[in-house]
């Protein structure tokens, strides 16, 4: 109970810090959009074609932005000194990440939101055929996203080079969550029934989940105090 | 250690006579099916290498001993050695069987990635000056890239992939003749003979660079 | 029972040890300053006293409990470096955030009144970015004070203050030590610290070099201690 009170907390912090100076989600939105935008001179897609990719579109645009939200997440602790305090207070390790991963997790999903309509009005796509479909795939891919994103942003906290480790890192462990969810965003976005082999990418996601969410809980107090 | 070298140097030498004189070409795939007798090794010692540095990463966080991280890193880079073998290897073969170097199928995708990750663990390593700080987190990054080796591993299991499945015997392949599957053995043993040679070669590096970098902060604070 | 036990203590980087088996008490009640030049293990030690790192080998034990144990953070307070408030939060919001994590009864309220204390009840809504370099100290005084810790860490206290938050923190560090809490800090102001410290730690290299109680010379030559125990022997 505790641990979550804490968890939630931080969260609340993290949320209300980020909404006030909107560093991370101004920055993420407009990256959002530009790679939006550089995709769709780089292609010239047709609709037809763009149900195809909206996938792959979709989820390259999701992680390049999101890395801007979660290279911030344990660095904004850094000014001031804050990291230390709160490593200091009686919250562990594990309900310092859950309240950052959650908090980022809210971030992320409300820039992909918002990503979504520009998305189908750029590509004159329709994507709210299968919905809650999407938004199904949509919160499982960001966890999965989040948890990793968060944990390396925690594990390169002090590099001087984080803002570049922290994308090189990230992306290849990413990949077997990012795999299942554009083939699944792609078959949904193109109106097609969930075949064999599109469960067996959700069950990929939900067990990359599940085992990348332990061990983050399980060793981030080892990285944060050693 | 010289001892160690001396033998792996002579049983390669002896492997690659008996591969390349005397073993007859395969029926369907001629001469080039030889490239096997090092793939397969490579890529069973760079899986031992990974399988170890999982091993020697969380033995680090539970003992704070640095020779765990010695071979966590030593075992990885020449694990990433072995991979660029397995990887090099494996696209000269495809050129000539598949008539490509490269096609995306779920063995050479994992296979690619699980390299890119332990690249990007001795990243890591180098941009972390502290040793203390930089074991910690680098072991914590191996446990991390641990399922990605699973992946890679049960790759031609899980999905249809045009990577020739399982051949050996002990994994219920028996694909091969009892005389080739015993070279591939011999040169499993010369590889692996060689990996630990050059596992010991690189711990002996990580332990004076160790003491280099104690003496260099003793004398700052002087 | 000490209020702080530090038994042996060994830390590493790499194979080089900024603490060298390191042992001291503190009873309750009293002020250690802690002592020594740069990158002598001051902050080090600090560190491990406060949970933030662990040690290599030995044991920390606050009021008989290892340091890194959530109830052995609870009753300590920390002052380091930084100020360890939010820039894009209120006074009241950052004193409130900590209030809650350190789960006091009523975190809205202990605010309120550490606002009092440290002066900053008029501008309890403004954002601490919007603060003078003072009032952001004051308000990381109040912060380290807020769950009225029975020890208090503090590194460098008087090094970025200015004078207003100087008189608050040393009124507040008297307060404290007469209610018999303990408190430890390292420092380079000699004349400040050994006013309010009752014993004297110096570390030399990681070593402890001297421990014992402030006397009478020491106070009126600062310099007495690194001279007679400055350098290993």
């Amino acid at each position: 109970m505790i641990f979550l009170r804490q968890s939630l907390t931080i969260a609340v912090k993290d949320l209300r810090a980020e909404l006030r100076s909107k560093e991370a989600i101004n920055a993420s939105l407009s990256f959002a959009i530009v790679i939006l935008l550089l995709f769709s001179f780089a292609f010239d897609p047709s609709s037809e074609q763009t149900r195809e990719i909206s996938g792959g579109l979709l989820w390259l645009v999701f992680a390049f932005a999101g890395a801007l939200v979660l290279n911030r997440s344990f660095a904004r602790e850094l000014t001031n000194d804050c990291l230390e305090a709160l490593i200091a207070s009686p919250v562990s390790g594990a309900a310092l990440f859950l309240g950052k991963a959650l908090s980022n997790f809210l971030v992320l999903i409300a820039i992909e939101l918002l990503s979504l309509p520009v998305f189908g009005i750029f590509y004159n796509v329709r994507w709210t055929g299968q919905f809650w479909t999407l938004m199904m795939i949509l919160l499982l891919a960001t966890w999965g996203l989040t948890v990793i994103g968060t944990v390396f942003s925690a594990l390169t906290v002090n590099l001087r080079l984080r803002e570049l480790m922290l994308p090189t890192l990230v992306y290849p462990i990413l990949i077997p969550a990012l795999l299942p969810a554009i083939q699944l965003t792609s078959a949904v976005i193109a109106g097609q029934p969930l075949t064999a082999d599109l469960y067996a990418g959700l069950r990929l996601l939900i067990a990359f989940n599940i085992i990348f969410t332990a061990l983050a809980l399980g060793l981030v107090e080892t990285i944060l105090v050693g | 250690m010289i001892g160690l070298c001396v033998i792996a140097a002579a049983l390669l030498a002896r492997n690659l006579n008996v591969i390349l004189l005397h073993l007859p070409d395969e029926a369907s795939q001629g001469a080039i099916y030889r490239i096997f007798y090092f793939h397969l090794p490579a890529a069973m010692t760079a899986g031992a290498c990974a399988f170890v540095a999982l091993a020697a990463s969380i033995l680090y966080l539970a003992t704070k001993n640095f020779r765990y991280d010695s071979i966590a890193v030593s075992v990885t880079e020449v694990g990433l050695a072995f991979g660029a073998m397995v990887l090099a290897t494996g696209m000269i073969w495809a050129r000539i069987i598949w008539g490509i170097w490269w096609t995306w199928d779920a063995r050479l995708t994992s296979m690619l990635i699980v390299w890119l990750m332990y690249a990007g663990y001795l990243m890591l390593r180098r941009a972390i000056d502290e040793p203390t700080a930089r074991a910690r987190n680098a072991a914590v990054l191996s446990i991390f890239i641990a399922p990605g080796v699973y992946i890679t591993w049960k790759s031609i299991e899980w999905w249809r992939t045009q990577h020739p499945g399982p051949v050996l015997s002990i994994r219920g392949g028996g694909g091969m003749a009892p005389g080739m599957e015993s070279a591939a053995y011999w040169n499993l043993l010369a590889l692996g003979l060689i990996a630990v040679v050059l596992v010991m070669v690189r711990m002996q590096q990580e332990t004076y660079q160790r003491r280099l970098d104690a003496l260099r902060r003793e004398a700052h604070v002087l | 029972m000490s209020a702080v036990r530090v038994e042996g203590v060994w830390k590493y980087y790499g194979h080089f040890p900024a603490l060298r088996d390191v042992s001291f008490q503190v009873e309750p009640g009293a002020c250690l300053a802690l002592l020594g030049r740069n990158g002598a293990g001051k902050t080090t030690l600090l560190k491990i006293i406060a949970g933030l790192s662990r040690p290599a080998d030995g044991h920390v034990l606050v009021a008989g409990k290892e340091a890194r144990d959530r109830e052995t953070r609870a009753r300590i307070g920390i002052l380091g470096h930084g100020i360890a408030v939010y820039d894009e939060l209120s006074a009241f919001e950052n004193l409130k955030l900590f209030g809650r994590l350190y789960g006091l009864r009523d975190p809205a309220r202990t605010a309120l009144e550490w606002l009092e204390r440290t002066g900053l009840e008029r501008v309890r809504d403004g954002l601490v970015r919007e603060f003078s370099r003072g009032m952001r100290q004051r308000l990381a005084v109040a912060r380290a004070f807020l769950h009225s810790p029975s020890i208090l860490i503090l590194d460098e206290p008087f090094t970025a203050l200015d004078d207003r938050a100087i008189a608050v923190l040393q009124g507040l560090l008297e307060k404290a030590l007469a209610d018999g809490r303990t408190v430890i800090m390292s420092t380079h102001q000699l004349r400040e610290a050994l006013q309010l410290a009752t014993n004297v730690a110096l570390l030399n290299r990681g070593k402890l070099a001297y421990h014992g109680e402030r006397t009478a010379e020491m106070l009126a030559d600062p310099g007495w201690l690194y001279r007679h125990y400055g350098e290993m022997a």
